[in-house]
This record gives structure tokens, C-alpha cells and sequence, in this order.
């Protein structure tokens, strides 16, 4: 049997094929953001149409502070986000730390199982569920006797607190609980221990998981459009009856808005995180030093 | 010096390990009550919805169980929505719909997201972080908006189809928004940031010596590609199919906006039958269907997934 003769190893060279399409694919992802913030400085009614004449204005933006409709939606949504990403953060972390701390435990496959299926369940299933279950309680106990924030709230802490407990999971299989159980063996509490050792370490995932749970709530349509009630209309709601109607501008004035605003709090709390991280690591190699 | 905690009579001890178990019980208590509560049960009340049928009442389907006269209860349970799907082929037909798109689209994601990822994952290591920022930022603006996005993008006076006849490439706008092409490009680009993720994660942990060994031995960079880290990658390839199938299958938000208004996805029939129709009961039996479908998907995302946090250990 003849073997191939033996090539010359091959210089690794600069491909170029993977970043170009690293390039386009990025490309695919921001262009039509970039398109929505064009237009949302367009004079024209009609979105796409670039009136070159008026262009670009801000009587979108103008016309937006005005609308009563939205400006309440929105608060609605601020204060339901808020209360959400509180709630999930608090049911998160205890779900995390059970299931990367306390080894095998009764339950464990049930607690695992219903954390991960909200990750991929389809919304339209979930916000079914919930709302046949309000109903289920109103008839049994009379609560809740409409349907309203406090509803959607509850709605949106049941589909958070998995990616929270994700987070935390992932945090905490960093570490492997040492420092605990040698704060326990110094006699310390477990609240003391958790307070002390546990909580500094898993704060930047927890920082992610309450903004990850914000964004979650504050973006939700399906599970709402199905628990809210009439007069709880959150923000994604009211757009989301706008839009099926066809683009309109003020629509892309609000996207540009919240886009930029959670890119700079996207940004600016990766910043943080990071340099952070890197104090601690300074730290951490001058305590080692001294 | 006194040890604390560890020199103390056996009484002392079994109460603090008594403690630390309630301690337990309670973590572990709280959040798989609430899971129980508000993510278990209430596909058990969905189900026995779908064996009712539907009233005009508030709330609009009759009671299972009734008392027919003293300590007689009736069971009524009905298989007539099961029966409505499987002969009326609206249902049968929008289920295959869903899946065929679904499938076609998150293979569409795995083809352009691969790329991404690996060359994130051979990028240099500096540069990474920033690289993963740019997929995972759009992830976190609001997904309706990016998906209105592409309304102005693809509609017939559009902005594709705009540009397009500026530049004199066509004299009749294509005809994009509200046909399943529209669907697959509002699934790709919504969830591209799922599949590039896990896929990333993976790549990231592969050992560059075995494609230096690979090159060593002869390997053209293709080939070492197919047979190392093609390989290697798959249980990636298949967390990021199941993370981006799952969902769009049910997807309804996309479909609405996007998709043709003749053929509709499973999520919307089950919408229409539920806030339209108002036939609770069918709307149900649509979501058990669904459920039923996307039960061997999940319980396979979830085997993959909780090992991979273990593996983190």
C-alpha cells in the first residue's frame, strides 16, 4: 500500500475567509438598527421615503414626549421590569446555589428540569398556561379579581428566574465552595458565610441576572398580550398593536431611543464588571505576593 | 484558643446540621414551589381544559366535573378538540408549516452563525471579548423592534427594494414582506445571538495542538476542519439548534409581523382561536399538540444543557 507522500507542514497564514464573514454576519445584525435610527430622523410620513427637503428633524421625537399612551405604557413597564428583575434576582440565586451547591438532593432532577424548559419553552405556551391559571385561582380563592400589573409581574418572575439561575450556576461553577465550608468550619453561620463569602462572589452575576430579567420583562409581548387586563397595556404591547398596523415613524424615534439606551447600559455595566474583575485580580496577586 | 464549632458535644452538633438541613429546605423550597406553582401546574389546567368544550360563559368552557344530583358527580371529558385537529387540516397543515420553517430557518442560523463563532474563537484573545459584545448587544435590545425593523426593510417600498430600483437593478419592487421568506429572515436574525453563543462556548475549549497536529500530519486546513473540529463541535452545534428550534417553532411575534397572512404558523392559529374565536378549549388542545411535539427537543436541550453545567465543576 503506497502512503501519501508527506506534504510540507502548511504555514497557518491569515485566513481571511472566517473574519469576512464574521464581518457580514455582524454586518446582517446591526444594519437594519442602523436602518430604524436613519429613519427615525425622516420628515416623511411615509418612513422609507427619505424627504430630503425637511430631513432630518427631530418633530418625531417632539411628537412622542406627547403621547400620553406611550409615556404611561412605559412607566407601567419601568415599574413591572423593576419588580420582575427584583423577584427573579431573589428566586435566581437560591435556585442557582441549590443546584450548583447542595450536591444530590431530593428534588434535584425536578428543580433542574423546571429551571431550564422556560429557557426554550415558546412564549405563546407559557402565557396561555399562566392566564388559565389566574383564571383557575380567581374562581377557587377570588384572587386575582382582574387582570393587571401585578399579574404580568408574576407572569415574567416565572420565565426569569431561569436565565438568572443560569447566570448564577455558571458564576458559581467558577469557585468550588471551599471558602464556604471553611467559613462553616470556623464556626461561622450559613447566612454569616453566605452573606460574606457567597454574596461578593456571585454580585456580578447577580448585577447581570437583575438587568438580564429587566430587559426580559421590559421587551415581553406574547406572555403579556395574555395575562395583562384591559388598562394594563405595557409598552411593548401598545407597539406592538402599532406596528401590525404597518411602520410608523414615531416608532422608530421610541426604537432609536430605547436602543440606545440599553446599548449604553450594556456597555457601561460590561465596563464596570470588567474593571472590577480586574481590581480583584490585583488584588488577589498582591495578597499572594505579600 | 477554643475551636468553635467543631469541639462540641454530639447534641450540639446534629442541632446545627439539623439547622443547616432546614436552612436547605428552605432554598431549595422556595423557588421549586414557585416553579411548581407557575410553571407545572398550569399545563395541567391547560390539559384539562383541552378535554372541555367551549360555553359562552365567563370564563367560555364547561366544567369537567359536575354534581349531577347528591354525592353524583359526572365526568364529562370530551376528545372533540383532539378529534377537530387531527380532521380539520388547518391544524395539521400550520403544525408542518411551523416545523418545515422552523427547521429551514435555524439551519439558515447554523450556517452563517458557525462562521461567526469560530472566528470569534480564533480570534485573538484580546480581542474577544469585544467581538462576543458586538452578537450578544443586539440580543438585548427589544426583539419586536429589530423585527419591526425589517418591515421597513423589506416591505415593497421599502428600503431593499429602494435601493434596488435606484440603482436600476429592477423595475418592480420583490414582493419580501408578508411571504415565508420574510419569516425566515426575521427567525435568523432574531436569533442568530442563541446560536452563536453556545457554539462559541464550544469552540473556545478546543486544544489548538490537535489541528497543529493535524497540519503537522499533512491535513489540508479543510480537511482538518471536517475532521477535528467539525467533530468536536457538535454537541455546541446541538445546544444552538435546539435553543433556536424550540422557540421559533411556537415563534408568533415574527410570523405576525413578517409572515403571509394565507398560511399561518401554529403560534397564530393558536392565538386566533384563543382571543379571536374565543374557543378556549381548541386554543388548549393547539398548545398540548404543540407541547407534545416540542417534548423530546426539550427534554434532550435540558440533558445537554445541565451537563454542560456540570461539566463547569
Amino acid at each position: 500500500m503506497s502512503r501519501p507522500p508527506i506534504r510540507p507542514p502548511i504555514r497557518p497564514r491569515r485566513a481571511l475567509l472566517l473574519p469576512l464573514l464574521l464581518a457580514l454576519g455582524l454586518a446582517f445584525l446591526y444594519l437594519p438598527i442602523a436602518s430604524l435610527i436613519v429613519y427615525s430622523f425622516n420628515a416623511s410620513r411615509l418612513v422609507t421615503v427619505w424627504d430630503a427637503v425637511h430631513s432630518p428633524t427631530l418633530k418625531w421625537y417632539g411628537e412622542l414626549f406627547h403621547n400620553s399612551q406611550i409615556l404611561e405604557a412605559a412607566w407601567l413597564s419601568v415599574r413591572i421590569a423593576v419588580m420582575n428583575a427584583t423577584g427573579a434576582v431573589i428566586l435566581g440565586t437560591l435556585a442557582g446555589m441549590a443546584l450548583s451547591r447542595f450536591g444530590r438532593f431530593g428534588g434535584r432532577a425536578l428543580l433542574a428540569a423546571l429551571t431550564t424548559a422556560p429557557l426554550v419553552m415558546p412564549e405563546i405556551i407559557t402565557g396561555l398556561s399562566l392566564l388559565l391559571l389566574f383564571i383557575t385561582f380567581e374562581q377557587l380563592t377570588g384572587w386575582p379579581a382582574q387582570r393587571d400589573a401585578a399579574t404580568i409581574t408574576l407572569a415574567h418572575i416565572s420565565f426569569s428566574i431561569s436565565y438568572v439561575a443560569v447566570i448564577v450556576q455558571a458564576r458559581l461553577a467558577g469557585s468550588d465552595g471551599s471558602l464556604e465550608e471553611a467559613a462553616l468550619d470556623l464556626g461561622a453561620r450559613p447566612s454569616v458565610a453566605f452573606r460574606r463569602i457567597t454574596l461578593p462572589l456571585i454580585a456580578p452575576a447577580l448585577l447581570s441576572g437583575w438587568l438580564l430579567s429587566f430587559t426580559l420583562s421590559w421587551d415581553d409581548v406574547v406572555i403579556s398580550q395574555f395575562v395583562a387586563g384591559p388598562g394594563s397595556s405595557t409598552l411593548p404591547m401598545v407597539i406592538f398593536a402599532k406596528v401590525r398596523l404597518g411602520v410608523s415613524p414615531d416608532v422608530n424615534a421610541l426604537a432609536t431611543l430605547l436602543i440606545t439606551l440599553v446599548a449604553a447600559g450594556v456597555l457601561l455595566s460590561t465596563l464596570l464588571l470588567q474593571r472590577r474583575e480586574r481590581s480583584r485580580a490585583r488584588a488577589l496577586a498582591l495578597s499572594q505576593e505579600g | 484558643m477554643r475551636l468553635p464549632a467543631r469541639s462540641g458535644s454530639l447534641a450540639q452538633i446534629r442541632r446545627r446540621l439539623a439547622r443547616a438541613a432546614s436552612g436547605r429546605a428552605v432554598v431549595v423550597g422556595i423557588p421549586l414551589l414557585w416553579l411548581l406553582l407557575f410553571f407545572l401546574v398550569p399545563f395541567l389546567i391547560v390539559l384539562k381544559i383541552s378535554f372541555s368544550t367551549a360555553l359562552l360563559a365567563m370564563p367560555p368552557y364547561a366544567p369537567l366535573l359536575e354534581w349531577v344530583g347528591h354525592h353524583i358527580a359526572a365526568l364529562r371529558v370530551h376528545l372533540s378538540n383532539y378529534q377537530l385537529l387531527w380532521s380539520d387540516p388547518l391544524y395539521l397543515d400550520s403544525l408542518l408549516y411551523s416545523v418545515r420553517v422552523a427547521a429551514g430557518s435555524t439551519l439558515c442560523c447554523l450556517l452563517l452563525g458557525y462562521p461567526m463563532a469560530l472566528a470569534i474563537a480564533r480570534a485573538a484573545p484580546a480581542r474577544r471579548p469585544l467581538l462576543l459584545m458586538l452578537v450578544i448587544l443586539p440580543f438585548w435590545t427589544s426583539f419586536l423592534l429589530r423585527v419591526y425593523a425589517w418591515i421597513g426593510l423589506l416591505k415593497d417600498d421599502g428600503v431593499i427594494n429602494n435601493v434596488l430600483r435606484s440603482l436600476h437593478l429592477i423595475h418592480q419592487p420583490i414582493v419580501m414582506i408578508n411571504t415565508t421568506f420574510a419569516i425566515y429572515v426575521g427567525i435568523v436574525y432574531s436569533y442568530l445571538p442563541f446560536m452563536v453563543l453556545p457554539l462559541y462556548a464550544n469552540l473556545e475549549k478546543h486544544d489548538g495542538a490537535l489541528l497543529e497536529a493535524a497540519a503537522d500530519l499533512g491535513a489540508h486546513p479543510w480537511r482538518a476542519f471536517w475532521r477535528v473540529t467539525m467533530p468536536l463541535s457538535l454537541p455546541g452545534v446541538m445546544a444552538g439548534f435546539l435553543l433556536v428550534f424550540i422557540p421559533a417553532v411556537g415563534e408568533y411575534v415574527i410570523p405576525s409581523l413578517l409572515g403571509p397572512a394565507n398560511q399561518l404558523m401554529i403560534g397564530r392559529v393558536l392565538s386566533t382561536e384563543f382571543f379571536e374565536n374565543r374557543d378556549w378549549p381548541v386554543a388548549s388542545a393547539v398548545a398540548i399538540v404543540l407541547l407534545l411535539l416540542l417534548l423530546a427537543p426539550i427534554v434532550i436541550f435540558q440533558r445537554y444543557h445541565n451537563r454542560e453545567l456540570e461539566a463547569e465543576r
